[in-house]
């Protein structure tokens, strides 16, 4: 049974507004979850963004999606790259991020971890494990 | 198609979901419960918060195997089952429960 279900990777360089790629994004990504699919996630290059704390769209005019990120968890999404160059280039650490976690069922709910921060290298090894790749 | 809900107005889209998801009131649900055929309980009123209160906290309407998760860890296993949220609603938890409490369409649902 194992072997039907595809390993998808959601791949997100975007900076979160200003174009409808992130949220669509999370969206499908969101979507596919609920079908069973495996999922896991990457943000590189301005798409560090997307995960950041305390994001306020007022200004720009576009609903904060940000919370949804949080929401990952229980649709079972543990899986979250974050490029470590990217986040370097920019100025950030993982501390400007939102921590992210999941609930392990078989644990009594203990909390995890989802954000696993890679190097450039890394990321492409982890690339190479999943069998299709949608960029966002 | 709008709805009258204590003589305003209300505007919904093609499956009767509000457009607006700040024209909610209680209201709403007791109109288009009565549209079902559906008396609302304490039971049904308690998944209708749950649901609003999820939509605030992360700006999505939970796709029903979350919200049966969800429902399970804050408001016990006995409740927490696919069997007691479609007793509750039996158009399906995620869609029926989300529009009478204002919210989209589930994430998810098709």
């Amino acid at each position: 049974m194992a072997e039907d279900i595809k390993k998808l990777m959601y791949v997100n360089r975007r900076a979160p507004y200003g174009t409808i790629y992130a949220w669509e994004s999370l969206e499908v990504v969101l979507i596919g979850a609920a079908f069973d699919q495996d999922v896991s996630l990457a943000f590189m290059d301005d798409g560090v963004y997307q995960l950041m704390k305390g994001q306020n769209t007022e200004a720009a005019g576009m609903k904060n999606f940000s919370p949804t990120y949080s929401a990952l968890g229980d649709y079972e999404v543990t899986k979250i790259y974050v490029e470590k160059e990217s986040l370097e280039e920019r100025g950030l650490t993982l501390d400007d991020l939102q921590h992210l976690v999941w609930e392990d069922e078989d644990d009594d709910w203990a909390e995890r971890d989802s954000i696993h921060l890679v190097s450039r290298a890394e990321l492409a090894d982890v690339m190479a494990e999943h069998d299709m790749m949608f960029n966002f | 198609m709008p709805i009258e809900v204590n003589g305003k107005t209300l505007e919904t889209d093609e499956e009767g979901y509000l457009s607006n998801l700040n024209d909610w009131e209680p209201g709403v649900a007791d109109v288009m419960s009565k549209e079902d055929d559906l008396e609302l309980t304490e039971d049904h009123w308690e998944i209708i918060n749950f649901l609003r209160e999820y939509y605030e906290e992360y700006q999505i309407a939970p796709a029903v195997r979350v919200l049966t998760k969800a429902v399970g860890k804050k408001l016990g296993k006995e409740k927490g089952n696919s069997k007691y949220l479609y007793e509750l609603y039996p158009y399906g938890p995620g869609k029926q429960a989300c529009r009478y409490a204002g919210l989209p369409k589930p994430t998810g649902c098709v």
